[in-house]
């Protein structure tokens, strides 16, 4: 036994180092764009797993992400950005004093948009953390409408439908696959703790759960804030990788790629979240030729815009129509198919 | 402010509400039935809008013909998205359907984007909707008046086949518990299917009367009405189809009477309904109407 644990922490170091040498590697030999792509992967992961817990691990159907995402894409920005380039951006109408001669550094500016967004969170869930399923779907999404439209009007501190242009571009492969492995990590060790499981027995009863004495809205309070967290850093992580942000870009539609991500990883995977989260980035750059105009040599077309959508909303439909339990299940990737190839098989029968 | 300007604000407001009233029938009647928030609903209004369109601008026929044909063509829509999105997910979770029918909602509105264009498409109003009428002192695009009166029409119907026939009586039966109806030889998938005509049905009216009263269509216009609808079901107490349309009023003129009244708000208006939604479900989540379901275990 001692000899087996042993070779799995080799291979987990191993593995890791892997990862991690592979990103150097990649931010030598790619260029910007493909860079880019792996910066948004390493993001989508973040926000991801911040929903795989509220939703594939505590069973809150939140659609309010994009919300918390806008709450640290704008927090994030606002203080990162230097007065110079404040004052070229609100030319409507200055920005609020207290906000215009700061400038932070990146990581104070990300934890400050991820606390801002737990709060947001926090008080968003207490009231909306007593509706269950649809209710709270449509509860959530239509907290984070708000959010986006009281966004739209604050123009001296948002600059309103104009939006922020000329963020300082600090995200790097280093910023956005760290925060993606601190998450992993976090979640990993999270499920094996006594929080972790009590979130999974609220998914699968919520009645039973609290019999056997788990405080459920504590437990949904605190899932909920710090998926909140999570999305509020992912979001200004995305928002410094675009450069630019406005109110439009927080929409329903930003919620529905995390969504998918979700879905098709298996819906309370970590590892699934990470590979989906990878496949589906991937993916939606790969494909974005259907878009464009196509000039193949042999053929040309004037591009059809929105056929990416397509294909992407006919993958969530065929994924929730034939396979619900996506990529993964709830299983994770463990070394023990090396060691007890019959422990797997068993596991999955039993789903967890 | 003067009260022909009253008068006119509350005739807007009114036609407004008179929309959101039909829109959220469709959404109620659905829950009613399935427990389920239809969120394509707001996409089939849209292409109830677009189909209307093009009967009468590809096909140039007689605006009652092609309003008929659309409405039918929608109605047939609804039950066919019913049947591939939702029938194999009856007993999946119910989180599962609702993913089910967010996948359909951004399908339509991206093929909707593909197929009809992004850009918007002035839609041709008829001679009949498109006059300014004048009663007393007040001048209204006779749209605006006919749209509550259509809507009415359209309701009484609706309350006629609900209480008075078989098949209404089925659907009433289902939304109690479809085991003892399955029990009582009622087709439960038929009468779903009839459901989702149906709802999908007065969305085809209210997409073409909204393309007649803002007139234009683009391929999201459905998401924002779709929302406040569901909204106003729930407002009003979901599944009580009383219920939706004193919600649908209620949100119709409460957003047109807000923005008329306190001008400095119109940035927010998309958020009265959503803010109205969380006082309501915090208050009163079984709406105005809606009567208390017991949570089973």
């Amino acid at each position: 036994m001692e000899r087996e644990k042993l070779i799995k922490r080799i291979l987990t170091v191993t593995a890791i180092s892997a990862a991690a040498g592979l990103l150097v590697l990649f931010n030598f030999i790619f260029d910007s764009y493909m860079l880019r792509i792996v910066n948004l992967a390493g993001i989508y992961i973040t926000l991801a797993l911040s929903l795989n817990l509220i939703y594939g691990f505590t069973g809150l159907f939140s659609l309010g992400h994009a919300g918390f995402m806008a709450i640290g894409a704008y927090t994030t920005a606002l203080l990162t950005m230097s007065p110079a380039q404040k004052q070229m951006n609100f030319f409507l109408e200055p920005l609020v004093p207290w906000l215009a001669n700061v400038e932070w550094s990146f990581f104070p500016a990300l934890m400050v948009g991820g606390l801002l967004a737990a709060v947001t969170g926090f008080l968003i869930g207490a009231p909306a953390l007593k509706l269950r399923d649809d209710y709270l779907a449509i509860a959530t999404l239509g907290f984070a409408e708000i959010i986006r439209i009281v966004f739209t009007n604050m123009q001296s501190v948002t600059n309103g439908p104009l939006g922020l242009k000329g963020l300082p571009p600090y995200t790097n492969i280093w910023w956005t696959w760290g925060i993606a492995f601190v998450s992993i990590l976090f979640m990993v060790y999270l499920f094996q703790g006594s929080y972790g499981r009590a979130f999974k027995a609220i998914r699968e009863d919520e009645v039973a759960a609290e019999a056997m004495g788990i405080n459920l809205f504590r437990h949904k309070m605190l899932s909920f804030t710090i998926g909140s967290f999570m999305a509020g850093v992912g979001g200004g992580l995305l928002g410094n990788l675009m450069g630019t942000i406005d109110p439009l870009m927080f929409r329903f539609l930003l919620a529905f790629n995390i969504l998918l991500i979700v879905v098709l990883g298996g819906m309370g995977s970590i590892t699934g979240t990470v590979i989906s989260g990878i496949v589906i980035t991937v993916l939606m750059e790969y494909l974005r030729f259907l878009d464009g105009p196509m000039d193949l040599l042999f053929f040309k077309t004037d591009g059809i815009p929105g056929l990416r959508m397509v294909i992407f909303s006919i993958m969530l439909m065929v994924v929730i129509l034939f396979f619900q339990r996506g990529i993964m299940g709830n299983r994770e990737f463990t070394w023990d198919f090396l060691f007890k190839p019959d422990r797997l098989k068993k596991n999955n029968v039993e789903g967890e | 402010m003067t009260f022909e300007m009253f008068l006119q604000h509350l005739s807007n407001a009114v036609s407004l509400g008179s929309l959101y009233a039909l829109i959220a029938i469709g959404y109620t009647m659905v829950y009613g039935i399935l427990r389920l928030i239809n969120f394509a609903h707001g996409d089939i209004f849209m292409l109830g809008g677009y189909f209307a369109f093009y009967a009468l601008t590809t096909f140039l026929m007689p605006w009652w013909v092609g309003f008929i044909v659309a409405i039918g063509l929608t109605a047939m829509f609804g039950m066919a998205i019913e049947k591939v999105a939702y029938r194999p997910l009856r007993d999946s979770p119910k989180v599962s359907v609702l993913i089910s029918a967010i996948g359909v909602s951004f399908l339509i509105e991206s093929l909707g984007v593909v197929i009809f264009g992004g850009i918007q498409k002035a839609f041709p109003i008829p001679e009949l909707f498109g006059q300014v009428m004048k009663i007393g002192n007040i001048y209204i695009v006779s749209v605006n008046f006919f749209i509550p009166v259509i809507a009415m029409v359209f309701l009484i119907g609706l309350m006629y086949l609900i209480n008075k026939t078989k098949t209404g009586m089925a659907m009433r039966a289902l939304s109690r518990d479809h085991e003892t109806a399955r029990l009582m030889a009622i087709d439960v998938d038929k009468v779903i299917s009839y459901t989702f005509g149906l709802g999908s049905l007065l969305a085809a009216v209210g997409g073409i009367m909204w393309g007649m009263k803002y007139p234009q269509l683009y391929p999201l216009m459905g998401v924002m009405p779709g929302l406040k609808c569901f909204i106003a079901a729930v407002v009003g107490g979901i599944g009580n189809i009383t219920g939706a349309v004193l919600g649908g009023l209620l949100i119709g003129i409460l957003e047109i009477m807000t923005v008329a009244f306190l001008p400095d708000l119109t940035g927010y208006r998309d958020a009265f309904a959503f803010i109205l939604l969380i006082i309501i479900l915090l208050v009163k989540p079984t709406g105005i109407m809606g009567e208390n379901l017991a949570e089973k275990v």
